[in-house]
């Protein structure tokens, strides 16, 4: 019998062998989609199917939210690059081959953070977060223009320094597990490891975790180890950007959470909490001031994910139910609006023929609709209510009152500066007159407004059902 | 079963003495003349560990780190270098005494820190991982005092080679090993198709001086 977790990560892999020989980027671009389609199809169904754990695997309700969000935002993201990177070949930036290659390292790249997400194993988990991060690197570069070739280089350098501190701090949770466990694979396996931490050797977990924090937390973005990321999104085609905000962010922080977990079974060693809030509060006030020098728009949106990893990050440092319940809402918002945004800098891109914001002018004259949705979507990124956005960041900002009203000053602080920075920015783009060209866009709306109306729907009315999902994935946070 | 350790003590100092020697080369053939000899001594530790312990599987590890990183890619980079006609000097943002100060504190740090943490687990994990720790520390040293795009790419690889040396210390690890090499195989790969060609086609250097000026916003 095929369990569901096996499909969520089978199926990608087995999509991207059977992209790299369909000739013709047409096909290509729909067996994407079918196949992202699929994947979401596997992720639906994990939600209702047993609940594993094996060597491996493992399906809980924490790892069950990573997956749908992301098999959600895969599909939604194949379906808008399907509609968008025909127009990459007719502007010559793109030729059929790399666009065929494209489609597969989009399914690879997919089948990899599934694989991360549900993975029992650290060492797995780790080749899961490595192969998705390679992976993009080779996808910022695929325009292979200067400014694309010294974003990927940059990736390239940060990453595998990421990748090797993570790998040590990996090692060092082995070997704390291994007096405890036994040698071999159960010293490696996430619920074990977990279930012992309370009798291992509280000085080797503090040293992993520092090197975990460091190594993982370069992918998370969180300052002073952002630098890789706004020259990332920027320089890569779109639909990238749109899965390395919305998703390969989440699936770092995932892990950082997982071995959160785990250290914090163990009283003796040092309390993960007030590092993590520290960290998170400093990406968090950094990013927003660093949105008000941004010229380039795919770099302010960038800028805009480092702040809201930072707000997570501050959310899960806080701990407990309550900010964990709350920090698991701002993610999956995080993700749907992030996302929803860079479809519509695509269209944007497109229209105008450049990301520059000072070419971007007038958008309310030349493509009404483009600039009330794209307004819409700002709107939800800078937490105006009725959208999803501000139900999470305002129940961050009460927990923390709650807990401690001072404290609660500096994210609320760094909000309201960010909040500034995206309204101005918006007001430079849709407003004015129209400079440039004025292309006709050909890519498809339907993306953007199914993440709008989704955000839209959780501002307005959450579930029942979705809630007590949540608490009990917050619950298992700690 | 003393001279055991000794011996891997032994094949692990070998590896971080060739990393200092990496940071006070003054030219890039002998830089990765230095590689090479790092990753042999790699090799030849892994491969001590495979039959001291009783690991066989480790000996796949063992030759790959030969074949791949002492001879494949060092000679590849040497063509490479050759053909291109870059800079045959290393270019330095610090000079050879800085690096080697900084790199000696460095190892000091990685001592002094594991061995105040890891009391509790067996004396010869911890030198090995300590050794191990020192390795990879330098080979972070390298990627940021060394400016050129292939000497980088060697503090990197030399950064990998410290971190299978930690994995290989630590006993009936599973699985990491074999994955590590695997990455190592993938990142060479990916280093030399990707970046070495399409910069060179660029820029005509690969400097990596070229790439900051493109640095920031586009204006």
């Amino acid at each position: 019998m095929i369990h569901a977790y096996q499909v969520v990560v089978a199926a990608p892999y087995v999509a991207a062998l059977v992209l790299l020989v369909i000739p013709g980027y047409r096909l290509g671009a729909i067996a994407n989609v079918a196949a992202s389609a699929l994947t979401f199809g596997a992720g639906l169904w994990l939600m209702v199917s047993e609940r594993v754990v094996s060597d491996y695997a493992i399906v809980d309700e924490f790892n069950i939210v990573f997956i749908v969000i992301n098999t959600l935002v895969g599909f939604t993201t194949a379906l808008f690059s399907a509609s968008y990177i025909g127009h990459e070949i007719e502007t010559g930036r793109l030729t059929p081959n790399l666009l065929r290659f494209y489609h597969a390292m989009f399914q690879a790249m997919m089948g990899s953070m599934n694989l991360a997400l549900v993975a029992n194993n650290i060492g797995l988990m780790w080749v899961g977060l490595e192969l998705a991060t390679l992976i993009t690197v080779v996808m910022v570069g695929l325009y292979r223009t200067p400014q694309a070739i010294e974003a990927a280089w940059k990736y390239f350098i940060l990453a595998s320094v990421g990748i090797s501190l993570a790998f040590f701090g990996t090692i060092l949770i082995y070997l704390a597990g291994q007096p405890v466990l036994g040698e071999g694979v159960p010293a490696m396996t996430w619920n074990l490891l977990q279930a012992a931490a309370s009798r291992m050797d509280p000085a080797i977990l503090d040293l992993a975790f520092i090197f975990l924090l460091i190594g993982y937390g370069t992918k998370v973005g969180l300052a002073p180890l952002h630098a890789w990321l706004p020259d990332a999104h920027a320089e890569g085609p779109t639909p990238i950007s749109a899965v390395l905000s919305g998703l390969l962010l989440n699936v770092a922080l995932y892990a950082l959470l997982r071995f959160k977990m785990v250290v914090a079974g163990q009283p003796a060693a040092l309390d993960p909490g007030p590092i993590m809030i520290v960290m998170g509060l400093v990406s968090l006030i950094f990013a927003a001031f660093m949105l008000y020098q941004r010229r380039d728009i795919k770099r302010l949106f960038a800028y805009s994910s480092i702040e809201h990893m930072g707000l997570m990050v501050f959310a899960f440092g806080m701990g407990g139910p309550l900010a964990n319940f709350a920090g698991l809402l701002h993610m999956t918002m995080h993700s749907l609006t992030k996302s929803g945004i860079f479809f519509a800098v695509g269209h944007i891109a497109q229209a105008k023929g450049s990301q520059r914001i000072a070419d971007i002018k007038g958008l309310s004259v030349t493509h009404p609709r483009l600039a009330v949705a794209f307004a819409l979507a700002v709107f939800a990124i800078s937490g105006l209510p009725p959208f999803g956005v501000f139900t999470s960041e305002f129940l961050i900002l009460t927990t923390t009152f709650a807990r401690d009203p001072w404290l609660a000053l500096l994210p609320a602080f760094g909000l309201l500066v960010g909040f500034g920075a995206l309204l101005m920015r918006l007001q430079d783009t849709i407003f004015g007159e129209p400079v440039g060209p004025a292309h006709r866009v050909d890519a498809s709306s339907v993306p953007l407004v199914l993440h709008l109306l989704l955000v839209l729907t959780a501002g307005i009315y959450l579930p029942p059902v979705l809630v007590a999902w949540f608490q009990r994935a917050a619950e298992l946070l700690g | 079963m003393n001279h055991a350790y000794e011996i891997s003590h032994l094949l692990a100092g070998v590896m971080l003495v060739t990393s200092f020697a990496l940071l006070y080369q003054q030219r890039v053939a002998a830089v990765l003349n230095t590689f090479a000899a790092q990753s042999i001594a790699l090799a030849l530790a892994v491969a001590w560990a495979a039959w001291s312990q009783g690991r066989p599987d480790l000996f796949i590890t063992a030759l790959i780190a030969l074949t791949l990183k002492g001879i494949v890619i060092p000679v590849a980079l040497h063509r490479t270098v050759a053909r291109l006609g870059i800079h045959r000097e290393v270019e330095k943002v610090v000079g050879v005494g800085v690096a080697l100060m900084v790199g000696l504190a460095l190892t000091g740090l990685a001592q002094a820190l594991l061995f105040k943490v890891t009391h509790g687990t067996a004396s010869h994990a911890r030198e090995e991982l300590a050794l191990a720790l020192a390795i990879i520390l330098l080979g972070f040293l390298m990627m940021i005092v060394r400016r050129n795009a292939v000497t980088q790419i060697v503090g990197f690889m030399s950064m990998e080679n410290g971190l299978i040396l930690a994995a290989t210390g630590a006993r009936g690890m599973p699985l990491v090993v074999e994955v590590s090499v695997a990455f190592s195989v993938l990142i060479a790969l990916f280093v030399f198709a990707v970046f070495v060609f399409r910069i060179r086609e660029r820029f005509d250097t690969i400097d990596i001086e070229a790439l900051d000026r493109m640095r920031g916003d586009r204006r």
